[in-house]
């Protein structure tokens, strides 16, 4: 019964001074918002970017030639060092430990691909069964091309979801043809893109895969691919594995070890370190504006805390007059500033993941560099807790000073 | 009921000293309807804090029916003060953002009465001040002499032994001056104890004995009968 009183006592004192306690519950309240609400937006961001990745393999590296810039053994600059099959074996048997999977590829110069009466332009590259573990991809139909394909050089293709929404429309396109510089191909399978946001996606899934043999054999180029990509042991860092490979290539092409042309590589794992690393910066600024906004919050708590102690001095003289003891005092005052900083950084921690759930609504898919900004609970809990704590410590101070003073002192305060 | 043995108190700053008791024996019996008066700075406001237990004194000693006030914790103090003393004082002293009936029942809030039973007891106490109407009036709503009955409503509503006023009718006009001493003094007719601190002959005039307190000291008790008489 007697807490029931308390509590009583307490939810009067606050409705009857609504400024007061409204402007307490303000500071408190942008300041669990600003936390939260950055933290959510940060997180969006990352998801965003992460997103663009997909499934593509971190831990991958695309190597290419270009046209040498420096003489070596004899040999002008200028040269251009045609990558070929030869390559790839090499690689793969001098680092076989290293390498997970390794795909070279090879364009086929396609001009329309048609379906009936249905056509397109699309991207056509010979490929080894590999790349679907490499690249952001997943098989939505029927079967990636496999390695009885390779041997036999088979005439089949993959293609992508959305080759296969404009030549078959409804259609099952699997065991169908597609024609392909005049020659049929058989689908075997159709692929989606595990990529969101922007542009990749849709232009992943504008492409035709088909054996690399077969692409060799089609485009008589019997030993020769464009380039490739591959992963490297997840263990071991790419860029460590990144000269050696590089450097097969330079031996078995002459290429001058120095030469920043000739044999040129773009690492994956690289680019995405440095992207988490952006992130982290990101997240460490979020932080520090976060907790900025939380301390601004709680010297605004304490200093309302302060002010709603000076003035009620007199109350609290009038009320130890009355036979209120010290302790009483102080807990209604901490009770108070309590049951205020809680009730308004509630619904800091309510407003911004509204917002923050609107924002993810209001997004959806499509934006680029942005998705499903998240909220970490336990820290809004957290940050809420800091500030009730504080809010609470801050006004003990001043809540023991007055309930200590002599009653008579408090009562001549006006 | 009240003894006081020569009590002394001396309020000091860093630079000053300045004694306001300097030996104060005094006596008041169970029932009496007392007022204490003097110029201003005669102590006689600091003398009845000392009795209210609001403030504490230096030297000397002070017993309540027999018990030694002294060196009390702030909570036995609140406590003495909640269970043996009303106050009321000259600015009433009313918590604005309360109704007059949730002040009249704040004391029981501290005695841990029940909600309800507060009430109750608040009400028939405002009824007995003739403010039983006014009971949901915020103290801004009413007239000096209505807050003032309002006080006295709570500090009757513990039933203490004593009621301790200071200039009670210091902000009020002379009727309804003359009106919370008729209040007074039915009260007192009950048996409680009254102790009125004023500066005001005819305010004085009406108990039934009067202390004058001079710089600090006892200048004399005079019976009112007698005064009355003499005049």
């Amino acid at each position: 019964m007697f807490d029931r009183d308390k509590w009583q006592e307490i939810f009067d004192t606050i409705r009857k001074h609504k400024l007061r306690t409204f402007l307490t519950a303000l500071g408190v309240w942008w300041g669990i918002f600003m936390l939260v609400f950055l933290m959510g937006a940060g997180q969006g961001l990352q998801n965003g970017v992460v997103r663009m990745f997909g499934t593509h393999a971190k831990n991958a590296l695309y190597v290419w030639t270009q046209r040498t810039t420096m003489p070596y053994e004899g040999l002008a600059p200028g040269r251009y060092p045609q990558l070929t099959y030869d390559d790839i074996v090499a690689i793969e048997t001098r680092y076989s430990d290293l390498i997970e999977h390794i795909a070279p590829r090879l364009f086929v110069p396609s001009g329309e691909v048609t379906h009936g009466l249905q056509k397109g332009s699309y991207t056509v590259r010979g490929e080894r069964p590999d790349l679907l573990q490499i690249e952001a991809m997943e098989m939505v139909n029927g079967r990636f091309i496999n390695k009885l394909d390779m041997e036999q050089k088979r005439k089949v293709v993959t293609i992508g979801k959305r080759v296969r929404e404009v030549l078959f429309g409804e259609e099952d396109p699997i065991g169908q043809y597609v024609k392909i510089s005049g020659a049929e191909y058989l689908v075997v399978g159709v692929f989606a893109s595990t990529r969101r946001g922007g542009e990749n996606a849709a232009e992943d899934e504008e492409t035709i895969f088909m054996p690399l043999t077969t692409a060799q054999q089609v485009t008589n180029r019997p030993r020769d691919i464009n380039w490739f990509v591959c992963t490297i042991d997840p263990r071991v860092r790419v860029s460590s594995v990144e000269e050696k490979i590089k450097d097969v290539i330079r031996d078995r092409h002459k290429i001058h070890p120095d030469d920043p042309q000739g044999v040129r590589s773009d690492n994956i794992e690289e680019e995405f370190r440095e992207i988490m690393g952006l992130f982290f910066g990101i997240k460490f600024l979020v932080w520090i504006v976060g907790i900025g906004s939380l301390l601004a919050g709680i010297i605004g708590v304490g200093n309302i805390m302060l002010i709603v102690v000076k003035e009620r001095t007199r109350e609290i003289g009038i009320r130890k007059a009355l036979g209120a003891t010290p302790g009483s005092i102080v807990s209604m005052i901490l009770l108070e500033s309590v049951v205020i900083t809680a009730v308004a950084g509630y619904l800091g921690l309510l407003s911004s993941t509204g917002l923050i759930y609107l924002m993810q609504v209001a997004v959806g898919e499509d934006v680029q560099f942005f998705a499903n900004p998240q909220v970490n609970l336990g820290v809004g809990l957290t940050a809420l807790l800091i500030l009730v704590v504080a809010g609470a410590l801050t006004g003990l101070v001043p809540a023991l000073t007055a309930a200590r003073v002599q009653p008579v002192v408090a009562l001549k305060d006006e | 009921m009240i003894e006081l043995k020569n009590i002394r108190k001396a309020y000091t700053t860093e630079y000053t000293k300045l004694e306001v008791l300097k030996g104060i024996d005094m006596n008041i019996e169970h029932g009496e309807f007392l007022s204490i008066m003097g110029s201003s700075g005669s102590g006689k406001s600091t003398l009845l804090n000392i009795i209210g237990i609001l403030d504490d004194y230096d030297s000397g000693d002070y017993r309540f029916d027999g018990e030694l006030i002294k060196g009390l914790s702030q909570r036995q103090a609140a406590q003495y003060r909640n269970r043996l003393i009303g106050f009321v004082f000259q600015s009433f002293n009313l918590l604005s953002f309360k109704t007059a009936l949730e002040n009249v029942a704040l004391p029981l809030y501290y005695q841990k009465v029940d909600r309800r039973k507060r009430q109750t007891v608040a009400m028939e106490y405002l009824d007995m001040v003739g403010l039983k109407d006014w009971a949901h009036h915020l103290p801004n709503q009413m007239s000096g002499g209505q807050q003032q009955r309002v006080a006295i409503a709570r500090a009757l509503i513990s039933q203490p032994k004593v009621i301790l006023a200071d200039e009670p009718t210091g902000a009020l006009d002379t009727n309804t001056s003359y009106e919370v001493m008729k209040i007074f003094r039915e009260i007192n007719q009950q048996g409680i104890t009254i102790i009125v601190v004023t500066h005001e002959h005819d305010i004085a005039n009406m108990t039934k004995r009067i202390i004058h307190l001079k710089d600090g000291l006892i200048d004399g008790s005079t019976s009112v009968a007698t005064a009355s008489a003499g005049s």
